[in-house]
């Protein structure tokens, strides 16, 4: 990881410093990270686990770019002025690719009968790499699907453990419904109940953590295809277009 | 001047043979193919058709391109799909369903002794003595559908749920002038 950037102790200065994306000059603020700077001048490096209201945790490694010949993730690493960033390459677009296929084959993703279709950060960013196939052997796991809130339900077969809901229940909701248990290939979503239901929780339909998910793992109730298919989010816009950056 | 001319009839470019089959799919990609309308009269310009649903042949013979729809969920698909693997230079994936398993893979998550079950033994409303189905003439299930690419090498993917028309033309487009096919953007979808 880069060193931060110097702080300035006069609060918050106008962004002058820059440093390279693929060749174009990106101002930033002091402290800000390579991914928060790009998004913020409209350039697009692809993320999921990513989204500007929230800390960066650097998980899915989608957002991967090198410095300096190093490979690192935009959205921890902070920028430098001067430094020489390389995003949108065959070689790293490749990789993420790459990374989006496992993300699809981990889980149980069936676009076609997923109400989230066409609003989905995940599909969005694997049209942006133009990943045609899933390359490897499907898991097919078994997970559950957990119905019990009135208005909201939990599809794990979905879920991509950026654990955005986690930090939305935490930062913003303050009520810590959501949290990761397990490792390895048995890493999950938990709900904190003892009984690990939804519907014994306090989330509700208004809280920051109901919409956040960028897939279709935790999902309003009675909402199905409200929007038609063909004239949802990623149907008009693309994940790279400034306005849809982060999903929903 | 006539040696000339069939010279050059022997030398035209022949057509490409297309192969087309529906394994664990709905045939709605091979409906979608037909929905390229009257752009098939300028297909069959460049092709012809061997063993497809369009022509009612059984057997796969040796063809160019062919075009698998649906995954593999039972032991008929998996011969179908090696002699179409062993017959084609070029084996297209076509479809969420032959890409991902799809629709039909949703019961990877169920026993299959308990979705047959289910289905012909353990509901309601069913007539007395029903039971699953055992005819030898019927290809075992799989315990789970999978893929193509889990099965035999696969040249190409199309993917959609279905592949547009407009998909398949410009894929097909692509193959027959010899080039990598490449969907634009617009005709990437997975739904």
């Amino acid at each position: 990881m880069s060193a931060p950037a110097r702080s300035d102790p006069a609060g918050d200065p106008p962004a002058t410093e820059t440093f390279s994306l693929d060749g174009s000059p990106v101002s930033f603020a002091p402290g800000e990270t390579i991914l928060a700077a790009a998004r913020r001048a409209g350039r697009y490096i692809p993320h999921l686990c990513w989204h500007p209201d929230f800390a960066p945790q650097g998980s899915c490694r989608v957002c991967t770019v090198k410095v300096k010949g190093r490979s690192g993730s935009a959205c921890t690493m902070h920028a430098v002025a001067g430094e020489v960033v390389e995003s949108n390459t065959d070689a790293l677009n490749a990789d993420r690719k790459t990374l989006l296929q496992m993300l699809f084959v981990e889980g149980n993703h069936f676009c076609p009968s997923c109400e989230k279709s066409g609003n989905c950060l995940l599909q969005a960013t694997a049209y942006e790499m133009n990943m045609e196939d899933v390359r490897f052997e499907e898991f097919y796991p078994r997970r559950p699907v957990d119905a019990s809130h009135p208005d909201l339900l939990i599809d794990t077969n979905r879920c991509i453990l950026c654990e955005l809901c986690v930090r939305a229940s935490h930062d913003v909701d303050h009520k810590d419904v959501f949290a990761i248990g397990g490792n390895g290939t048995n890493t999950h979503l938990l709900v904190n109940r003892p009984s690990g239901k939804l519907g014994d929780s306090a989330v509700a339909l208004t809280d920051r953590a109901a919409s956040i998910c960028p897939v279709g793992a935790i999902l309003p109730k009675g909402r199905g295809f409200v929007v038609p298919i063909g004239e949802r989010r990623y149907d008009s816009h693309t994940a790279a277009d400034p306005e849809t950056q982060e999903g929903p | 001047m006539n040696a000339t001319a069939s010279v050059d009839a022997a030398h035209a470019p022949r057509k490409l043979k297309v192969a087309t089959v529906s394994l664990a799919g709905c045939f709605g990609c091979h409906t979608s193919f037909l929905d390229i309308d009257l752009r098939l009269l300028d297909l069959i310009q460049h092709i012809e058709f061997d063993r497809s649903p369009l022509t009612d042949i059984k057997e796969v013979g040796q063809c160019d391109i062919g075009l698998i729809e649906g995954g593999v969920c039972n032991s008929e698909n998996v011969v179908v799909l090696r002699a179409f693997r062993a017959h084609c230079k070029t084996l297209v994936a076509t479809g969420a369903c032959a890409i991902n398993g799809g629709l039909p893979a949703e019961r990877n998550r169920f026993e299959l002794r308990d979705v047959l079950g289910e289905v012909y033994h353990d509901r309601e409303g069913l007539s007395p003595g029903s039971a699953i189905p055992n005819d030898p003439e019927l290809p075992l299930l799989l315990r789970q559908v999978r893929p193509i690419h889990e099965v035999v090498h696969v040249d190409y993917f199309l993917p959609g749920c279905p592949p547009s028309a407009d998909a398949f033309w410009s894929f097909l487009s692509d193959l027959l002038a010899g080039r990598t096919p490449r969907l634009a953007p617009a005709l990437l979808h997975y739904d």
